[in-house]
């Protein structure tokens, strides 16, 4: 699985953090998406798509 | 043709009205000025209008479908807000105040939040019976925690808590409201100057900085400031008080609740309450700015549409059973924050505050009880957040 962040869209609501903390944190200025880890380990898996469908401003994308 | 909005079944004030939950995905209904924007009720329809960028929130175009005559008529009296703005402007300025807002500067709240909350449940407990839990709990807590994200001294939170609460008070005459407001903004306007000289490490200092550094003016930021305190005041009290008169209409699901006090449980209930209950339930409000196809209808350039949330969080193709309160279920997805890039920009806020007061006033109140009957309560249909006026509690 590689995940790809879209800086650009991103509006900062968080939601990814909350659903995949060890993948996603947030900039300290501004809130925005910081991706941790472009591959995330098979046990995130499940993590990382429920952060993709929860993210409001549809800014993760999955590449499985 | 349909109207919108239509009165709740007295029976069941928490669920939205029929009608609504039978309307078509995309269909126009009537509102309050005899215009038809398209009403958009599906879950999957809500996503696609929110989330698509022919979809604008200008409510200078022509045709925009205000929610009530007082906005529509103070149209001209509204400067470009993070609520108005489209595109890249909207963007820019909700770059300036989403820092605040981060997971986990939120977190760090939690300590401060759980405090004021012990700490308003002691003084509930130690005093008479009943009481309103509007009064006692569901007003003071979010905006004691705005003191506290904004940096407000401790020595002015009950000027700030009585200005704060005349801005949502229904019985507020007009001249009290704006009074209320402007001795506000007075009071918000002083403290940023004075951070401007002394900054600390609250959000009006992040303010102050920015207007020394002239990237926003003075103006501009006591205005940022007083939306933060409005939008998530009321919002934040409904919820606290209407999601307890839900629980205690539903004790299985409050024993479970009280039983298991784990945050995930804590943070799966709160995540269920917001969609069961959908306090901004009167419909977000767009125009479109493009030709839009969808769910088998064309929405023309200009057409006005109405998401009502409660809609789409009632769609059992997203959440089967809507009508059942079950804290167990995965709500997270939800349209109770809205969704598209105006999502509410406080809601990992409300959401620490929520799990706060969720997880502890029915562990430390197990007895809680209404102090009157379901049926005597009066809940807030006209206003833009759904909620209930009082709620006597005893135990």
């Amino acid at each position: 699985m590689k995940v790809v962040v879209d800086e650009e869209k991103c509006v900062a609501a968080g939601q990814c953090v909350s659903a995949a903390m060890d993948v996603f944190d947030q900039r300290d200025e501004d809130g925005v998406v910081v991706l941790l880890t472009e591959s995330p380990p098979p046990e995130l898996a499940d993590a990382v798509r429920t952060a993709a469908a929860v993210c409001p401003a549809l800014a993760i994308r999955i590449e499985e | 043709m349909a109207e919108y909005p239509t009165a709740r079944d007295g029976k069941c004030p928490f669920a939205p009205p029929a009608e609504l939950l039978e309307h078509a995905p995309v269909a126009p209904a009537r509102i309050w000025d005899g215009s038809t924007p398209w009403l958009v009720t599906s879950h999957a329809a809500q996503r696609a209008i929110l989330s698509d960028p022919r979809v604008s929130v200008d409510e200078k175009r022509p045709g925009f479908p205000f929610p009530t005559r007082a906005m529509a008529e103070t149209v001209d009296h509204r400067p470009l807000t993070i609520f108005n703005a489209d595109g890249s402007e909207h963007a820019r300025i909700r770059r300036t105040m989403t820092s605040p807002f981060t997971r986990n500067r939120m977190e760090k709240l939690r300590p401060a939040i759980q405090q004021i909350t012990d700490q308003l449940i002691d003084k509930m407990l130690a005093g008479p019976k009943p009481v309103d839990l509007v009064t006692a709990l569901s007003l003071p807590l979010p905006s004691l925690m705005i003191c506290e994200l904004l940096g407000v001294p401790y020595t002015d939170h009950e000027f700030f808590q009585e200005h704060a609460t005349v801005a949502v008070k229904r019985d507020a005459t007009a001249e009290e409201s704006l009074a209320g407001m402007q001795a506000l903004g007075g009071y918000l306007g002083k403290l940023i100057s004075d951070k401007m000289a002394e900054p600390a490490n609250d959000v009006l200092s992040d303010f102050a900085t920015r207007v020394t550094a002239q990237e926003l003016t003075l103006a501009d930021a006591t205005l940022l400031c007083m939306v933060l305190l409005i939008a998530g005041h009321e919002t934040s009290a409904n919820m606290i008080t209407l999601g307890t008169a839900a629980l205690l209409e539903n004790p299985e699901q409050l024993a479970l609740l009280r039983n298991n006090p784990e945050p995930p449980v804590v943070a799966s209930a709160v995540e269920e309450l917001l969609r069961y209950l959908t306090i901004p339930h009167l419909g977000q409000r767009r125009i479109a700015s493009e030709d839009i196809e969808i769910e088998g209808v064309t929405i023309r350039a200009g057409d006005g549409i109405v998401v009502p949330l409660p809609a789409g969080n009632w769609d059992p193709a997203a959440f089967p059973e809507p009508e059942r309160l079950d804290l167990t279920r995965d709500a997270r997805h939800h349209h109770a924050f809205g969704w598209g890039v105006h999502q509410c920009i406080g809601q990992q806020l409300a959401r620490i505050e929520l799990q706060v007061v969720y997880g502890t006033l029915y562990r430390r109140v197990p007895t809680l009880r209404l102090a009157i009957g379901r049926d005597e309560l009066e809940f807030k249909g006209d206003s833009l957040a759904y909620g209930v006026y009082e709620l006597p509690v005893t135990w």
